[in-house]
């Protein structure tokens, strides 16, 4: 997970002894480590989706129509295929739908929150540091930002994709249209956070200290001041992963995000969703599992994380 | 709230996806809109369930017989509005100049109307700009309103778009249907009663209220909570299990709209495909798609059953439907691989498909299927499914290779499918003819189609035509939509062939 | 202070107009609105003639003029699809999706923070730990799904619940349409209420849990428990108080996400408010209504920040130094 990595700016020692503790509180934590182990499971499932699928959902010429609303563990009416957890309308074995599904899910949720952290964390640090005018634009873009709704950006940034990229290319640039989309979505909130917390921060003696010393903004900052904001940023980005992913699914059933001969999990969700009431509860019922297990496990491995990482709360 | 409803009353509770988009009777031609306005406003003539024309404030109708550019409509007599006042010649006159004025929505079904005049108290003339055998096809959604109520409320002409201010009639109505508006709120709930003093039988409803639901799992659910009596838009995959359902029954009937895949035949190079020069252009290639399409499958899964699968590209009740038209084989990949060859693509190409997702029933899936079917033969195809006001202005503005078009045909003529999709684009002709399709020959047929009075004369023609069309692969037909209308066990509504259901027709057990 | 004040109102219509500025510029991008407008039978230069009427052919700065200049006024212009007048479809929505909001906030602050201040207090209580973990799975199925269960469960296998709209409503004052006053206007809210406040709820519950639990290390609490101070007083006098700064400023931002969730959760639940009404204008791309319809959203956010912005002033004496730093 890219966003709980120890930050650099710690001594050496320090880190040893952080890490040591890292372990200990993990180890004294089931909970963390059935997250761990969870979340651990549907990662690698995910990445090594092309070796453990039995089949491959996303080449369309390897699949027969013929095969779909096949119930789990029952051979087909019309083709006598067995699937361990039945096929979707398609005739995609909805297990191995899940595995590459995960794999786009995943994907996009990491994708995405790096892009909102990275955003949101520089602006925020410059903002709340710099003050004055700086601040005041910042904040201002922040709140025509805030002002879309995610969803309404999500569905303009497709719009003028779709303007500027040739048509033979949009399928494979969905995707990373998407990430754009739901990161660009989420930046405030890191920015919002960072800010508020750089501005109560920077009148703080240390900082003043580093200042008149002469140290350099970008050491202040990154040494001093971001360290200091973790925690609340923490507290997003955990959520922000989950977020993310289930940010996917909503637009989905908005109708745009990636095509639907590529599912993510939320596209199968978002699909089997329309099955609820027609008996074919396996087409939602193991992809929604998928998706809880996952962002329900992450979530708690955040709580735990963050509980950790706070020297205080030892 | 306006109305407390009596208890020995015949509520109805009607459900469907969308709402009216106005109550002005003329301003959108549009199918819920007009669905809505039935129940308010009348036309001259009327559409039965199997397609016929019935009588409705028109008695009688015909081409007059001194003068073959005219037709002559006997009016109703003892016709009352809802405001209590009479129902006269002027009204219809007033009516259909009020409709194909712009900026009416039904001005292009009444195109060729020179002048419409009242001969007499029961007999209005509608003049032609020439012979107009079909013309009175295009009147079932044209409705007569009160001229004097129009102008006392300042809508003598359809609500225009840009005027900048609400019009009366959007939300106000005075018609002579057999229900009186008693409560309008757009999108939220519309509440209509019976009118005492209409001319024809009181019907069992004696009140209707109208809410779209847009949502397909909460309009089904609804029905199954017991909320609503009737539910219009039923997604193909609940109606099985709504039938298994206690207390609730569905009826389904076939609709007047078949859907269909086109695909640019005419451009030198495709701009989504990889290939050297343009595919569609090649007839084996063409040959070869429809040798893939397994409609059979498509209707088993994608439709659960609730469709006719058709290589026809046009609904079966239409003039000019034929048995051999609707006939398709079993799919043959080995023959189609080799048509692939000789068309000169034998390692295949690659194109998008432009589908929509919120237009017809299963649309995206229907399109998925098509992507696996294709693959086969190895023709590599990237979805693009997207919202239909995104998608068809692609195919208004030519700017789709391939794509997916569902077509009704309110006329129930051939004529009304040519001048829309076969004939090159030009003029009034052509608006969806996405495949760039032209030849001056049938162009000409089809130009002749629209004054020729010998109706024998007229089929020949129009076989031609489809003879023409169906040897060039235009369309790659995939089936004709079927309807289903789910509603509490002892109420029996037919399905209407133009999704235009009338509560009027409701019967209690 | 009055300053200040006034700096930010000016900021925000400058934040408003670039909103409508912007929305302007990405409005082509959504679709062609004659497509939605017209039947199929209408000519394409019958098309070309109704885009030329309504402007849509005029250079872009045009069109963004003659919308600001009208829109000063009051004036939003005429839905396409629904031929109203947008500012009055609009107020007729408004009260649903805020009586929507206001629950569902209520809600989620009421449970978020009593489940936060809980959970920090008894922090490794089994208690403690089946509400965190309980309450992630909100936040871990979309807003759709959630929607689409409840009303299952609770509209169709139990029939407790209506599934659809917002059931019986009265008028407060002449557009003040309001469901809180029936029977089956309050069941209609519950549902939704709750799927949409589900994720503020956990949100809120964790950061005042995060909140609670850095505060309650902090020296001035110890010292004020060795001042002897009872324990409802540290927990609730001091701790919680001073957890309430970032709290005020997530909740306040939550706004963003309760807006857009309601498009969602509005859809799901046919619930009659502006969120529905703002995904089916740009599903027929009904320019006025969607235009309007960010301005209104523009203005709630610039409020909220504004508001947010002087609690933070009031709850932390710290910033009125810095804001005059800032100043000089």
């Amino acid at each position: 997970m890219t966003e709980f990595t120890p930050d650099e700016s710690r001594p050496n020692a320090l880190a040893r002894a952080w890490d040591s503790d890292i372990a200990y509180s993990f180890r004294r934590s089931p909970l963390a480590i059935i997250a761990a182990v969870v979340s651990l499971i549907i990662i690698l499932a995910a990445v090594f989706a092309p070796w453990i699928a039995p089949h491959d959902p996303f080449n369309p010429a390897t699949l027969n129509l013929m095969d779909g609303f096949t119930p789990p563990m029952e051979p087909n009416a019309f083709t006598g295929n067995v699937y361990w957890l039945g096929t979707d309308n398609q005739g995609r074995d909805v297990f191995s739908t899940i595995l590459f599904g995960a794999r786009i899910s995943l994907f996009v949720g990491f994708m995405a929150v790096l892009f909102a952290m990275v955003l949101g964390i520089t602006l925020g640090l410059i903002a709340g540091y710099r003050g004055g005018w700086v601040d005041s634009l910042l904040m201002r873009v922040a709140d025509v930002q805030l002002t879309f709704p995610s969803i309404l950006l999500a569905l303009l940034i497709f719009g003028v994709a779709r303007g500027f990229i040739p048509p033979a290319y949009r399928e494979a640039m969905a995707i990373w249209v998407l990430i754009v989309a739901i990161g660009l979505s989420d930046w405030v909130q890191y920015a919002r956070v960072v800010r508020g917390a750089t501005m109560v921060e920077k009148s703080k003696e240390y900082v003043q200290a580093a200042r008149v010393i002469g140290a350099h903004p970008a050491k202040i900052l990154l040494r001093h001041i971001l360290p200091n904001v973790m925690g609340p940023v923490l507290v997003i980005a955990t959520i922000g992963l989950a977020l993310a992913i289930i940010a996917e699914a909503t637009l989905s059933f908005l109708g745009v995000g990636v095509p639907p001969t590529q599912p993510s999990l939320g596209t199968l969700i978002r699909i089997g969703q329309g099955f609820l009431f027609s008996g074919e509860w396996w087409i939602l019922l193991f992809p929604s599992l998928t998706l809880l297990a996952l962002a329900l496990s992450v979530n708690l491995l955040g709580d735990w994380l963050r509980d950790a990482l706070n020297p205080r709360l030892r | 709230m306006l109305t407390t409803v009596a208890a020995d009353a015949e509520t109805l509770r009607w459900a469907r996806v969308g709402d009216a988009l106005t109550m002005d009777p003329h301003s959108q031609n549009e199918g819920p809109t007009h669905t809505l306005n039935h129940h308010i406003y009348e036309t001259l003539v009327g559409r039965a369930v199997d397609g016929a024309l019935t009588p409705r404030l028109a008695t009688d109708w015909g081409i007059s017989e001194e003068d073959e550019n005219v037709w002559v409509f006997t009016i109703r007599e003892g016709v009352k509005f809802h405001d209590g006042s009479d129902m006269t010649v002027e009204d219809v006159v007033f009516s259909l100049d009020r409709a194909r004025t712009p900026p009416s929505g039904m001005a292009a079904l009444h195109a060729a109307v020179e002048e419409v005049t009242a001969v007499d108290d029961t007999t209005v003339h509608v003049r032609m700009s020439g012979p107009a055998p079909l013309y009175v096809q295009n009147l079932t959604n044209t409705f007569i309103m009160s001229k004097a109520w129009a102008e006392a409320n300042g809508v003598e002409t359809a609500p225009n778009f840009a005027a900048g201010e609400e019009a009366y009639s959007v939300r106000n109505t005075n018609g002579t249907g057999p229900y009186m508006l008693v409560e309008r709120d757009p999108e939220v709930r519309t509440v209509l009663q019976a009118f005492a003093d209409h001319w024809d039988d009181a019907p069992a409803v004696t009140e209707i209220i109208y809410t779209p639901i847009s949502e397909a799992a909460t309009r089904v659910a609804a029905l199954l909570s017991g909320e609503v009596d009737i539910v219009q838009d039923v997604p193909v995959q609940d109606i099985a299990r709504l039938e298994q359902t206690d207390g609730i029954r569905v009826v389904r009937g076939p609709e007047n709209r078949n859907i269909f895949f086109s695909y640019d035949m005419v451009s030198e190079s495709l701009a989504s495909s990889n290939a050297e020069g343009n595919p569609f252009a090649s007839p084996e290639v063409r040959e070869a798609m429809s040798l893939a399409i397994d409609r059979n499958a498509i209707q088993q899964v994608v439709m659960r059953g609730e469709s006719q699968p058709s290589a026809a590209p046009l609904p079966p009740f239409v003039n000019g439907w034929t048995e051999e038209m609707h006939a398709f084989g079993d799919p043959d990949l080995a023959r189609a691989g080799e048509l692939m060859a000789e068309g000169g693509y034998p390692n295949g190409f690659s194109v998008q498909l432009d589908c929509p997702n919120d237009r017809y029933l299963n649309d995206e899936a229907i399109c998925q299927a098509l992507v696996g079917m294709l693959a086969r033969i190895n023709i590599n195809v990237d979805l693009n499914a997207q919202t239909r006001s995104l998608h068809f202005p692609l195919i208004e503005n030519w700017e789709t290779d391939f794509y997916m078009l569902g077509w009704g045909v309110p006329t129930f003529d051939s004529q009304y499918v040519f001048d829309f999709l076969v004939h090159s684009r030009e003029g009034s002709y052509g608006a969806f003819n996405g495949a760039r399709y032209s030849n001056p020959e049938l162009d000409a047929k089809i130009e002749s189609l629209a004054t020729m009075t010998d109706l024998e004369a007229r089929d020949a023609v129009i076989a031609e035509i489809w003879d023409q069309v169906m040897e060039d692969r235009i369309f790659l037909n995939v089936h004709n939509q079927v309807l289903a209308y789910a509603m509490r066990d002892g109420i029996n509504l037919d399905v209407h062939p133009e999704n235009q259901p009338r509560m009027t027709t409701v019967t209690f057990d | 202070m009055i300053a200040f004040i006034l700096r930010r109102l000016v900021q925000s219509v400058i934040v408003m107009l670039a909103v409508a500025l912007v929305s302007f510029a990405l409005f082509r991008f959504v679709g062609d609105p004659i497509a939605s407008m017209v039947g199929q039978e209408v000519t394409l230069a019958e098309r070309a003639e109704i885009r030329e009427a309504l402007g849509l052919n005029d250079p872009f700065i045009v069109q963004f003029w003659n919308f600001i200049a009208r829109a000063a006024t009051g004036d939003f212009g005429i839905s396409y699809r629904l031929q109203q007048p947008v500012m009055e479809l609009i107020l007729s929505r408004l009260p649903a999706t805020l009586e929507l909001a206001l629950v569902s906030g209520i809600l989620a602050f009421a449970f978020g923070v009593g489940f936060g201040v809980y959970t920090a207090l008894r922090r490794g209580s089994w208690v403690s730990g089946t509400i965190m973990t309980v309450s992630l799975i909100g936040v871990s199925l979309p807003t759709f799904l959630i929607g689409v269960l409840l009303i299952w469960v609770f509209a169709v296998e139990l029939q407790w619940l209506p599934s659809f709209g917002r059931g019986e409503t009265v008028y407060i004052g002449n557009w003040w349409r309001t469901g809180l006053l029936t029977e089956s206007g309050r069941a209609s809210l519950i549902l939704p209420a709750i799927t949409l406040g589900l994720y503020q709820m956990t949100l809120i519950m964790r950061l005042v849990r995060a909140e609670m639990l850095e505060v309650l290390r902090t020296d001035y609490i110890k010292f004020a428990r060795a001042r002897g101070l009872s324990n409802r007083a540290v927990h609730f006098g001091h701790a919680l108080k001073n957890t309430l700064v970032p709290v005020i400023t997530i909740t306040g931002l939550q706004m963003g996400s309760i807006i857009a969730f309601s498009i969602i959760t509005e859809t799901v639940f046919q619930w009659p408010g502006v969120g529905a009404l703002f995904i089916r204008s740009v599903q027929f791309v009904d320019v006025p209504v969607m235009a309007a319809y960010l301005m209104l959203i523009a203005l709630v956010f610039v409020v909220i920040n504004l508001i947010v912005d002087l609690l933070y002033y009031a709850v932390d004496p710290r910033l009125r130094v810095d804001r005059a730093n800032a100043k000089s």
